[in-house]
């Protein structure tokens, strides 16, 4: 079968980064809430999604995320606040004319409909012709790989397939924007990475502005341009895969990534005039430019990430260090992902090589020094 | 599982057993209906057609069927109807008190029929109705449409709840989604629910005696029969009445088990 990567362009190619104007908000939600009854789903949301972008929208689940996509696809009525579309208000139109196509988690294809049918569907609403449905329904076919399947119905398709029906029944129309609600889910793992790498190349091609809904960070990292991370029916943080790695925004963004230790610690001003943080695990260096914003007896979180700290058996090497005892090791591939635990509680993860694993020799229940270098401890309020 | 070929055929006897049990009655109404003799004894006598010809220029059991057919075939529609809005409003909609209306909805069949016929009769003789087809027909309505309802759910629990929404999702107005989605998806289930709902209403006799007055079904034909003099005219019906509701019924089970999907293989 042909893979996504073969397809031919079906518009234009995109304009690159370049030619496009700055910050073009394609929808944008503006103070958007949700409530059922008494309960909130989402409160004050506010975000724009820039035209022809990827953006991942992801956090646990229940914390509004998949309430969010359907509130654009007109699922759900908004309690408060605007959704805007190329600056228009679209509070108002119903689902049919939102024009907004989405692949459905549970996909929702038409069962008594054969393939060709199910992706000349949004055509046949449209009023296209008999004719031109068909000729388009097979040209999307054949771009996903499916031709041939046309006339198959749809139980007679495995998993992957059936997955990209879903998408060439809404690509047909050539829409502006794509909403996908876990699309990749229902798929076993293997399948799911080839996926998200023809997601991806399909998106840039097309130049369509994709929001995707996941609870996986790998799908969310892999594809997006932009991520937002929600938690209990907020924005925690919006940026790019790479700036949230490197600068989680919120403690819940640091331990919902994981990957990261986190130091409970209070700001403290030395005699000397250096700032520095002090905690139950110690007292800490960090040379941050946040470090400068701090008052004197603040609470923050020091995120330290897990390629970052190093283990030694003796202490008094480095100028962070904190003593820890081994309570687990996890091998994965040639790294090692250490887990520690400090005496106040602090649970601290380190990720080795495995030779400079075998080197520390140590096991389970041992003590060891974990230290990390003042230029790598991000800060975070509270 | 595991079994030993002598636990397997002693099952297969016992369930042959069964069977027999359940239609050997059944069977022998049938043989006797074609056998020449007045009374039913072995060993049979000759083959006759007699007592069919006898019931089919009876004009009493002519009304009768007239009757049972024009009733079957007014409350099979509406009953259908009802039990088709019950089963897509529980697909379709959350509301508070929604188990309770579901099992209001579902319990007719459930309650005694001497009871359900003993109610009917008080409250259908007060509004003017006892006695009449329209009274037999509300009451047919009353205790079929459950059974609609519980086909037509059957098959509302087999399709994806995001459906209907998926098909309003590209570009399908509210009434267009229902006809392009729900009615494509459920559509053998209302036939076969409507062919249970014949059945039911063709095999009632309950009820409908005790609403009917002096109209009369084939059923309620039947128990007069029956009441009067024993004879072999009451298998020659009683078999035409067994092969119209058995093949309503297995044209309902086929629709019923029916796969959704379509396309060549």
């Amino acid at each position: 079968m042909n893979s996504l990567s073969e397809i031919k362009l079906a518009r234009s190619v995109a304009p690159s980064e370049l030619e496009r104007p700055m910050s073009h908000a394609h929808i944008s939600l503006r103070n958007i809430r949700k409530t059922y009854g008494d309960a909130v789903a989402v409160e004050n949301l506010n975000l724009d999604i820039e035209e022809g972008k990827f953006v991942a929208i992801m956090g646990p689940s229940g914390c509004g995320k998949s309430t969010m996509l359907r509130m654009l696809a007109g699922l759900e009525d908004v309690t408060g606040g605007d959704i805007q579309r190329e600056g228009q208000r679209i509070n108002e139109l119903s689902i049919w004319e939102r024009d907004m196509p989405m692949v459905w988690q549970s996909l929702a294809l038409f069962p008594f409909l054969t393939v060709r049918e199910n992706v000349e569907f949004g055509l046949r609403m449209k009023g296209v012709g008999k004719a031109k449905r068909k000729t388009r329904a097979l040209d999307w076919l054949q771009k996903l790989g499916l031709e041939g399947y046309a006339d198959r119905g749809i139980d007679q398709l495995s998993g992957g397939q059936r997955q990209r029906v879903a998408l060439a029944r809404c690509l047909v129309t050539e829409p502006s924007v794509l909403l996908l609600d876990e699309p990749l889910s229902a798929l076993d793992a293997h399948l799911s990475v080839q996926m998200q790498g023809e997601l991806k190349r399909l998106q840039r091609e097309l130049g369509i502005t994709f929001v995707y809904v996941t609870h996986s960070h790998s799908e969310a990292f892999s594809m997006a341009d932009t991520v937002v991370i929600m938690n209990q029916g907020r924005i925690e943080q919006a940026g790019g895969p790479e700036d949230i790695y490197l600068r989680p925004a919120t403690p819940f963004v640091a331990r919902f990534l994981g990957g990261s230790s986190i130091f409970d610690c209070k700001a403290r001003r030395l005699k000397t005039g250096e700032m520095v943080l002090e905690g139950p695990d110690g007292r800490f260096k960090c040379t941050g430019s946040e470090l400068a914003d701090l008052d004197e007896g603040q609470q923050v979180s020091l995120i330290v990430r897990a390629d970052q700290i190093s283990v030694t058996a003796k202490a008094g090497w480095a100028e962070n260090e904190v003593a820890a005892r081994v309570v687990g090791e996890e091998f994965i591939g040639a790294l090692v992902n250490l887990r520690l635990e400090t005496a106040a509680g602090t649970a601290i993860t380190v990720q080795l090589q495995q030779r400079d694993m075998q080197a520390l020799d140590i096991e389970v229940g041992a003590t060891v020094t974990a230290s990390w270098h003042p230029e790598d401890g991000h800060i975070i309020n509270g | 599982m595991r079994v030993s070929a002598l636990t397997r055929r002693l099952a297969v006897i016992f369930m042959g057993l069964a069977l027999v049990f359940l239609y050997a009655p059944i069977l022998t109404n049938f043989v006797f209906s074609l056998n020449s003799d007045r009374f039913p004894t072995i060993p049979l006598g000759g083959f006759t057609l007699e007592w069919y010809r006898l019931i089919l220029a009876d004009a009493l059991v002519i009304d009768a069927f007239k009757n049972t057919i024009k009733i079957a075939l007014i409350v099979a529609p509406i009953a259908t109807a009802m039990g088709f809005a019950a089963a897509y409003a529980d697909y379709r909609f959350n509301f508070i008190g929604k188990r309770l209306v579901l099992i209001f909805a579902l319990m007719p069949p459930l309650i005694p029929l001497v009871v359900i016929g003993l109610a009917m009769l008080a409250y259908l003789s007060r509004i003017g109705l006892s006695g009449t087809l329209p009274a037999i027909v509300v009451s047919h309505i009353v205790l079929t449409s459950p059974f609609a309802m519980a086909i037509i759910r059957l098959r509302f629990s087999q399709i994806d709840g995001d459906l209907e929404f998926a098909a309003q999702n590209l570009g399908a107005s509210n009434w267009r989604a229902f006809w392009e989605v729900i009615i494509p998806a459920t559509k053998t289930s209302i036939l076969a629910a409507f062919l249970l709902c014949m059945a039911v209403s063709f095999d009632e006799y309950a009820v409908t005696w005790f609403v009917g007055g002096l109209e009369e079904t084939s059923s309620v034909r039947i128990l007069s029969f029956l009441q009067s003099a024993v004879s072999p005219r009451i298998n020659a019906i009683g078999s035409i009445t067994f092969i119209t509701s058995i093949t309503l019924i297995l044209g309902a089970q086929i629709l019923v088990l029916r796969r959704l999907t379509r396309g060549n293989s």
